[in-house]
């Protein structure tokens, strides 16, 4: 605080640079705080992800046990090596292959009949429209678990079981009711005139959607085609329902086969295993941070 | 708009009725096109499964011989099934511990992110990403490595002198685990509060303070209202997901729900009963109780909201 004794000039200086440099070493230590306690947060968050990836390069026998450092002397890929092997003649690389073909095709099937769907709810109007989409909205509330044992009667009883067709048709006839949504929403927010400008140039629905939704709605459809893959690729009940055989297993029900057959005696092959397998949820997630985390804010999709 | 297309257009055609009721014609049929996917879907996926389900769930049906129509003894039967009571009892745990938890350490990790740092699309990030990868299955087997016997956890907790030993084979643990699994998620409820958060205008901060509120004061009373909607979409959708969970009660379990029936999840004892003794009538009741039950929830949810949740303005 200025005294009044000081001259006229120190005394209006004082005023303004004191609290302000106060306020500026104040906000710093604050800052700095902030920064320590998130900091300190996100490794307590990840440390799970960080155990993981660094048990994967030890030898199992530092895995627990007395030897608790994170980071191992005696750092080999020997784990990946076990685990690419694979499990009773079937080669990692097979599971990877098919997890990939699983994961392409639920992108594709989604993002192709979601689209289409969501262009009927957001811009045709046709009698019944309003409760088709009222019954769309209480299908992302349905528990799932109440139609899988009578799919997996019918395909059963149509000779589909231990084929991707059970786990791809839904894709294909928009069964995830959530990506209808975020089409739906997306389309709502683009403008109408773009539709009736095109419908006075003698354009159809189908020219409408093709040539001026579709290429519009590119954001939304990069996220779908992310949340599909990463949903399909972690999927574990649709496999376990309807895969037998191991040469048509993706990659979670690879690694429950291997946990099954091993019985934790390799932990680091099964660790490294299951980095595998996360991989390219990781990679994907690296680069498409900022799509997928909008996502999620704008749209409300789950992990 | 210029005036001449309607003018050319009335010139055009004498009676403009035929024409729009044509064109409501033709939007019905390209309607009816484009929905065409998803209705299929609807009806062969959703709606014909879960009629047969209801009907399934009044017979004996292993599969193989005709179903058997029993009438309700497959309910009744539940309700003195004890596995089925304890997974009753098991899931609800996980609901009623698990959600409250996720969602107040996303609330709390939201406000703390909640202002105009450097980092804060770093940190979002680096807190959603577990919620990408925290249903997989490879998530389930790297939990069940950390809380085994001497474990890290096991471990970090003996040197503060705790020793529980592992948690994976303790009936009395199990359930601390798979709530921390999920509260491990909180990302995502997180990244959508944040949006919430940032809908709050900062004048209503502003002269809560001059009126001299402190930061517990301005949370009840401008924080919980004004994100109250979002705080309803979030606690029902997570609550809804959280009965469904599977993958990590099948992993850790090794599909059995043990120890000691301790995590005998409901969908894990439906599974069970459906795809391993094929006793799919009893299961089909499973997944019809599990239907009203959620059904139920969300209604009574719909139904409280009205007395705390608060939607700015009046346009919904």
């Amino acid at each position: 605080m200025a005294t009044p004794t000081q001259s006229t000039p120190a005394a209006t200086q004082a005023p303004v640079y004191n609290p302000k440099s106060e306020s500026v070493t104040a906000k710093r230590i604050k800052s700095a705080i902030f920064h320590i306690v998130a900091l300190a947060l996100v490794v307590m968050v990840l440390y799970p992800a960080i155990w993981m990836i660094a048990s994967s390069f030890k030898p199992n026998s530092e895995i627990g046990g007395a030897n608790n450092a994170l980071w191992s002397a005696n750092f080999s890929f020997d784990n990946f090596a076990t685990a690419m092997d694979g499990i009773g003649g079937v080669s990692t690389l097979t599971f990877f292959t098919n997890s990939l073909i699983l994961a392409v095709g639920a992108v594709v099937g989604t993002v192709l009949s979601a689209s289409v769907s969501a262009y009927a709810f957001a811009r045709i109007n046709f009698p019944g429209r309003g409760l088709f989409f009222g019954m769309m909205i209480a299908t992302l509330l349905l528990p799932f678990h109440v139609v899988i044992i009578p799919q997996y009667i019918v395909f059963q009883q149509l000779g589909l079981v231990d084929t991707y067709v059970p786990l791809l048709i839904g894709k294909f006839l928009a069964a995830d009711a959530f990506f209808v949504f975020l089409m739906v929403q997306f389309m709502r927010g683009l403008p109408a005139e773009l539709d009736e400008a095109a419908r006075i140039d003698g354009a159809g629905h189908a020219r409408i959607f093709g040539s001026i939704m579709l290429p519009l709605m590119k954001p939304a459809l990069i996220s779908t085609s992310i949340f599909s893959f990463i949903w399909s690729w972690n999927d574990f009940l649709g496999p376990l329902l309807y895969l037998n055989t191991p040469e048509k297993y993706p990659l979670p029900l690879a690694l429950r086969l291997f946990v099954d057959q091993t019985q934790s005696s390799d932990y680091g092959a099964m660790i490294a295993m299951s980095v595998l397998a996360l991989l390219p949820v990781l990679v994907f997630f690296l680069v498409f941070q900022r799509y997928i985390v909008e996502g999620v804010s704008t749209q409300g999709l789950k992990g | 708009m210029t005036q001449s297309p309607t003018l050319s257009r009335r010139a055009s055609s004498a009676a403009p009725q035929p024409r729009t009721s044509r064109r409501r014609g033709a939007d019905a049929r390209a309607g009816y096109t484009f929905l065409l996917p998803w209705l299929l879907g609807f009806i062969a996926l959703t709606v014909g499964p879960m009629i047969s389900s209801l009907y399934l769930s009044f017979t004996n049906y292993n599969l193989f011989d005709a179903p058997k129509w029993i009438g309700l003894d497959n309910y009744t039967t539940l309700l003195q099934d004890e596995r089925f009571l304890q997974s009753v009892g098991v899931t609800l745990q996980y609901v009623v511990f698990g959600t409250p938890l996720k969602l107040a350490a996303a609330l709390a990790i939201a406000m703390l992110l909640n202002s105009k740092r450097k980092g804060q699309g770093f940190y979002r990030s680096a807190f959603y990403a577990p919620s990408l990868i925290g249903a997989s299955v490879s998530i389930a087997i790297v939990w069940k490595a950390m809380f085994g016997d001497s474990g890290p956890v096991d471990q970090g907790l003996s040197f503060f002198g705790i020793n529980l030993g592992g948690w994976v084979g303790n009936p009395n643990m199990t359930m601390g685990m798979m709530i921390l699994l999920t509260v491990w998620q909180f990302g995502a409820p997180m990244v959508i509060f944040l949006a919430g958060l940032k809908q709050i205008p900062a004048d209503l901060y502003e002269a809560a303070s001059m009126d001299g509120a402190g930061p517990v004061r301005k949370f009840i009373n401008i924080t919980w209202p004004m994100l109250s909607p979002v705080i309803f979409f979030n606690l029902l959708m997570e609550t809804i997901h959280a009965f469904q969970i599977f993958a990590s009660a099948y992993i850790i379990s090794n599909g059995e729900g043990g120890p000691a029936g301790s995590t005998l999840f409901y969908t894990l004892y439906l599974y069970l009963r459906g795809f391993s003794d094929f006793r799919m009538g009893y299961a089909s009741a499973m997944a019809w109780l599990l239907v009203i039950a959620v059904g139920i929830i969300t209604l009574i949810f719909f139904k409280t909201s009205k007395s705390w949740v608060h939607y700015s303005g009046d346009s919904k």
